[in-house]
């Protein structure tokens, strides 16, 4: 919401300073976006000439234009407007330059290879029109000469900026920011003079409200000013309108815009020629349409709010008005529309038909219904005044009586909410000034709530407009207490934050990456899960939520890959997605490595990575969590995006269902299809949600400690299996043979070859072998060594090597 | 006995002279073998008469031990000569580089939240979480955000169903609603985690982070929730002052609601927290709204409180001068190295946020 100091003064009384009424307004929650002096912000503005436009090298939709920009000044703009041609008067912003719609500041950048020194503007983008295709095409006649020269006019006029919330729809208007800051005090408002106007005979075009089912329009005053001669708005008016930033049309409707800005009350002057004997406000059909005042036929639906002739169509109801019946130069009879429509209503439809517009905006917010009267009043008056004519009766349709909402307010909850005390005849003084009417009843006040202010419904919303005008800076600080009645983190969110730091501890570097992915990638590690689309995408390659943590990192590894890194270690702790319900998510680690280990280092050979180490880091990470290495199971089982034969699943225990984590390498296809130049590509996913709480916990006492200092003993075997038995599985038939004996199994080699019969392999170990009771003779070592090779060969197949 | 002396004075000179290993094992074997002089001397002890024995013994023992020590002295000395003219020939280039280290790091937006879980551990809240797709009830109707109401536009929201049922939560307020629904007051938690709006340019990126905070107990008023952030943001920005500004503003789910600016300066192109004129917008905060506390089947008049929800990356940025958000989120190598966290490197209570 822009308005200009004077114009704020039109309604507010004040002798005080501009700085101190700007900060006040920061204070009152209507935020100062920015407080310019109008000239300086817009002098970067130049008419200028396109001399020449050429094919952007590098992209078909742009073209690079020397543009002339006075004082023979040419300076290369590139451009992606389809009317960017030679000869075309346009606007030009320099670099620096403030861009009206979305507040960037231009900088000198490179597009595509060719650098452009500044814009040529839209005039959506100059914040004239809506119109957004295409750059601004400047009349010849008037700017021909006016090349280098400032598009916008100097005025000194000092603009104010409000970001308005939405529960502000009255500050939309000048007077309501004045009422704001009167109750401040920092003024007094200035009442509305209300001179008497001459209304000359009746509105002789019969309106109607139809009662259509959800009726969107509550109220429809009209009325009809004959004999009327539009022209250019007068200085004070087009001044008004162009320093914010807006572009005078005709007088018409320049009033009719000035005073929506000014009383936050829209209205709609219509061509009273135009229209076929009578105005029905009713419910669109199915399949009409119409063409509205930003040029665009619009096909409407059924239950839109329409404003109709006997023709059809003439507009949408406090959202656009239609070309048919618009007013032009020419036009010598209006008919002033001021209405009430439902912000329901009008938020239905404009989403519907994608349109943006000032009244839109004002109608979805809430219009005081009590207004319409008011607005005719003063736009008719400034009709008659500018463009002559004669004013009819008021025509006034409703079909809904709006009265002021009651609120009875009990002083003691103001304390009770801010912690401090305001007096009651101060909360009474404020909100009188907010213009609620109020009564005093026992230890109550009952609050009649001004019609400007559909915010404001229940006792706490006079809290807060109590508390905001009185100013936050009362609110006194309550230092926090120091005590904590519950752990701050649950056993999950405790092994999540245990995890990740454990993860990282290996060389891994943490990434986060969208939850979204693209689903040309996510299809190679999404299994058997759902594609779940997202509607509405950011872009085409982030269409989907990610069924793996994979597709993003292996995105990411390429990226990383390109820029020249070789050994990349990555991996991101974050939700996955099962399916689209919420809950269907599970929080499961990622990581990734490439490339090799010792890279060109001077005392050791490099290699490869490989799964095994992917599997150490992992392995680890799950004992560091306290999970016991002793009883977790290995199975070659993994998803369909790892190598077949590289890869497994890791299971807590033997008899677990699900695995709690993979480890392997990439799948050799995906790694070519995604383009991934490396060594090797391993990592492994840790599923958190499958990990059960560990059996034991650091605070359990570890009541037997008990180990053995007799002597222990080490024996060496080597057997010949077949060439995929499980190395886990000859280590469990070991180890269970006598758990009270064998401490330790460790595999030294694994052997094909020459001396090896062919599908066979062989497995070499060492057996650490220590009783607690004695120290082991000669016999009782020689008895475990013989059971050992019995048992293995009978349970396993295997022959032991001599 | 003058045999035994003689022995024990002519070994005594053989060790002081310069000899190998070799040689000391050899005088070894002629004192102590199997027939050595004196293992020799012992086997004489049972032809003497009673009376001359015991001294014999005596005699022959002290001279054993004596020979004994000498000969371990010898050796070690030797042994110890070895080593020192071998170190003479083991002088390693210490300056080569070490054996390939590989520094883990933990990304900002991490270390960020277990900073600020630390800081509002000590002051009693807990950590909830919700899930990153909800329903558009949990993240705009129970929070007092009806479908016709414009606030909606100031969330622009993924869908992931044409109804607009199903939604990338557009922050994390909802968690509000969960927690309150599953438990009773009182409630004092904090919920950080992703949010998403499909918004994206260089300050707004379409992923980010935000911690959501909840505090419901009979008497929680304005001025808890003003002292809560006030020692949330001196904690967390490790500064003994802070200037801080509340302002009134607009969100359907509290009432009265506020922003929050912190003051800060620019010198030499970074930002110094709690000094200077300028101000800088970093939360929104407010008493949780009593229709938002109907909602959950809590009694307002009965229960009152207030709710914040803070930009996680945006603090992260301002804490540890980042400049562009998007880099959190584009895996750069160089970026997680430059800006990442060690991972030993745990926020705490006691030994401090951060190093």
């Amino acid at each position: 919401m822009k308005f200009t100091m004077s114009w704020l003064k039109e309604h507010l009384e004040t002798k005080h300073k501009d700085t101190q009424i700007i900060n006040k307004l920061t204070d009152i929650g209507l935020e100062v976006e920015s407080f310019t002096n109008f000239s300086s912000d817009l002098d970067n503005f130049k008419v200028a000439k396109i001399i020449n436009a050429e094919q952007h090298p590098n992209a078909d939709r742009l073209r690079v234009c020397d543009v002339d920009i006075g004082q023979k000044n040419i300076v290369k703009v590139v451009c992606g407007a389809p009317n960017a041609k030679k000869d075309l008067l346009t606007v030009y912003a320099a670099p620096g330059s403030v861009i009206p719609k979305n507040n960037m500041k231009l900088t000198v950048s490179k597009i595509r290879g060719v650098t452009s020194y500044g814009m040529l503007c839209s005039e959506s983008e100059l914040k004239l029109s809506d119109e957004s295709e295409g750059i601004t095409e400047l009349k010849p006649s008037k700017y021909s000469d006016k090349i280098g020269k400032n598009f916008f006019k100097n005025n000194t006029e000092k603009v104010v900026d409000l970001s308005i919330t939405p529960n502000r729809p009255d500050c939309l208007g000048v007077r309501g920011i004045a009422r704001d800051l009167a109750a401040t005090g920092v003024g007094k408002l200035k009442s509305i003079s209300r001179k008497n106007i001459k209304k000359d005979g009746s509105q002789n075009i019969k309106v109607s409200i139809t009662k259509d089912k959800n009726q969107g329009c509550t109220i429809f005053a009209s009325c009809l000013i004959k004999g009327v001669t539009n022209k250019e708005s007068p200085k004070w008016l087009k001044e008004k309108i162009e320093t914010l930033g807006q572009k005078p049309i005709s007088a018409i409707v320049d009033i009719t815009n000035y005073v929506m800005l000014d009383l936050n009350r829209p209205l709609h002057a219509y061509d009273a020629d135009k229209i076929d004997k009578e105005i029905i406000v009713r419910n669109s059909k199915k399949g009409e349409t119409f063409e509205a005042l930003d040029n665009k036929e619009y096909k409407l639906d059924d239950g839109m709010c329409v404003i109709s002739d006997q023709s059809g169509v003439l507009g949408l109801g406090g959202v656009i008005g239609g070309t048919r019946s618009g007013t032009e130069l020419e036009t010598k009879n209006i008919l002033l529309e001021s209405a009430y429509f439902i912000p329901r209503s009008i938020r239905k439809t404009s989403k519907l038909l994608n349109i943006d517009t000032d009244a839109k905006f004002r109608f979805e917010r809430g219009i005081d219904p009590q207004s319409v009267e008011l607005g005719l009043q003063k736009a008719s008056q400034l009709i008659s005044e500018i463009c002559g004519g004669k004013i009819s009766k008021f025509d006034i349709q409703k079909i809904k009586q709006y009265k002021n909402l009651e609120i009875k307010f009990n002083t003691s909850l103001f304390e009770k909410i801010t912690g401090f005390k305001v007096k009651e005849n101060e909360i009474i003084k404020i909100l009188k000034d907010l213009g609620f009417e109020v009564s005093k009843k026992k230890s109550e006040l009952s609050l009649k709530v001004p019609s400007w202010r559909p915010d404001i419904s229940q006792p706490i919303d006079i809290v807060e407009e109590v508390v905001r005008i009185k100013g936050y800076e009362n609110i006194e600080t309550i230092e926090p207490k120091k005590n904590r009645l519950k752990d701050t983190l649950n056993k999950q969110q405790k092994l999540f934050h245990f995890l990740q730091r454990s993860v990282a501890s290996k060389g891994y570097l943490e990434t986060v990456t969208w939850s979204f992915t693209d689903s040309r990638i996510n299809k190679f590690f999404k299994e058997n899960l759902k594609e779940i689309k997202i509607v509405n995408p950011i872009s085409s390659d982030l269409d989907v939520l990610r069924n793996s943590i994979f597709s993003n990192l292996a995105f990411y590894l390429k990226k990383n890959l390109d820029r020249g890194f070789k050994d990349i270690s990555l991996f991101e702790i974050g939700p996955i997605f099962k399916n689209k319900q919420p809950g269907e998510q599970l929080t499961v680690i990622g990581a990734i490595k490439s490339g090799k280990i010792s890279r060109l280092n001077w005392n050791e050979k490099d290699r490869s990575v490989d799964i095994f180490d992917v599997k150490k880091d992992l392995i680890q990470t799950l004992m560091e969590a306290g999970y016991d290495k002793q009883i977790f199971f290995i199975r070659d089982k993994s998803p369909s995006y790892y190598h077949p034969g590289k890869s497994g699943s890791v299971y807590l225990d033997k008899d677990d269902i699900d695995p709690v984590a993979y480890f392997g390498e990439l799948h050799p296809n995906i790694v070519k299809k995604l383009d991934i130049k490396t060594e090797g590509v391993v990592g492994f996913e840790i599923y958190l949600d499958y990990l059960k709480d560990t059996k034991i916990k650091l605070k359990d006492q570890k009541l037997n400690f008990e180990y053995s200092d007799y002597q222990k003993s080490e024996r060496d075997y080597a057997f010949v299996v077949d060439k995929n038995y499980k190395a886990q599985d000859l280590i469990e038939i070991i180890s269970s043979i006598d758990k009270n004996l064998i401490r330790s199994i460790k595999i030294f080699d694994i052997y094909e070859g020459e001396n090896i019969p062919d599908g066979k392999k062989s497995i070499a170990l060492n057996v650490t072998i220590q009783s607690s009771e004695k120290t082991l003779e000669e016999n009782d070592l020689e008895k475990i060594n013989k059971l050992i090779i019995s048992t293995v060969e009978s349970k396993s197949g295997a022959k032991i090597r001599s | 006995m003058s045999d035994i002396k003689k022995i024990k004075d002519e070994y005594l000179n053989k060790l002081d002279n310069d000899l190998d290993t070799e040689s000391v094992n050899q005088i070894k074997t002629e004192l102590f073998g199997k027939n050595g002089q004196i293992s020799n001397s012992f086997k004489t002890l049972g032809s003497l008469p009673n009376d001359e024995r015991k001294k014999f013994a005596s005699d022959l023992n002290s001279i054993k031990e004596e020979l004994q020590e000498k000969i371990n002295s010898k050796l070690q000395e030797i042994q110890i000569k070895e080593i020192n003219s071998k170190l003479e020939n083991e002088k390693l280039d210490v300056t080569l580089p070490e054996r390939e280290i590989k520094q883990g790091k933990i990304h900002p937006v991490s270390q960020v939240i277990d900073e600020i879980s630390s800081i509002f551990s000590e002051i009693g809240f807990s950590v909830e979480e919700g899930p990153d797709v909800e329903n558009e009830h949990y993240n705009f109707t129970a929070l007092n955000t009806p479908d016709n109401h414009p606030a909606r536009d100031m969330h622009d929201t993924f869908y992931l169903d044409n109804n607009k049922e199903i939604l990338l939560r557009t922050h994390t307020s909802p968690v509000q609603v969960r927690t309150m629904l599953n438990g009773k007051p009182p409630f004092k938690i904090i919920a950080p985690g992703r949010t998403y709006r499909s918004d994206s340019d260089q300050t707004h990126s379409p992923m980010f982070h935000q911690v959501e905070g909840l505090h419901i107990d009979k008497d929680i008023n304005m001025g808890h929730l003003k002292g809560c952030l006030n020692y949330f943001i001196k904690s967390f920005f490790e500064v003994d002052k802070i200037k801080m500004r509340f302002r009134p503003s607009h969100f359907p789910f509290t009432e009265p609601s506020a922003e929050v600016d912190i003051g800060y300066e620019l010198k030499d192109g970074k930002i110094v927290i709690g000094e200077g004129d300028k101000w800088l917008e970093i939360l929104g905060c407010g008493m949780v709204h009593p229709n938002v506390l109907k909602n959950v089947n809590v009694n307002p008049d009965k229960y009152q409180g207030y709710a914040f929800g803070i930009g996680i990356d945006r603090l992260g940025m301002l804490k540890y001068g980042i400049n562009d958000l998007r880099a959190f989120f584009e895996t750069d190598y160089r970026w997680l190295n430059h800006f990442g966290f060690d991972p030993l490197d745990v926020p705490s209570n006691y030994r401090g946020l951060s190093r």
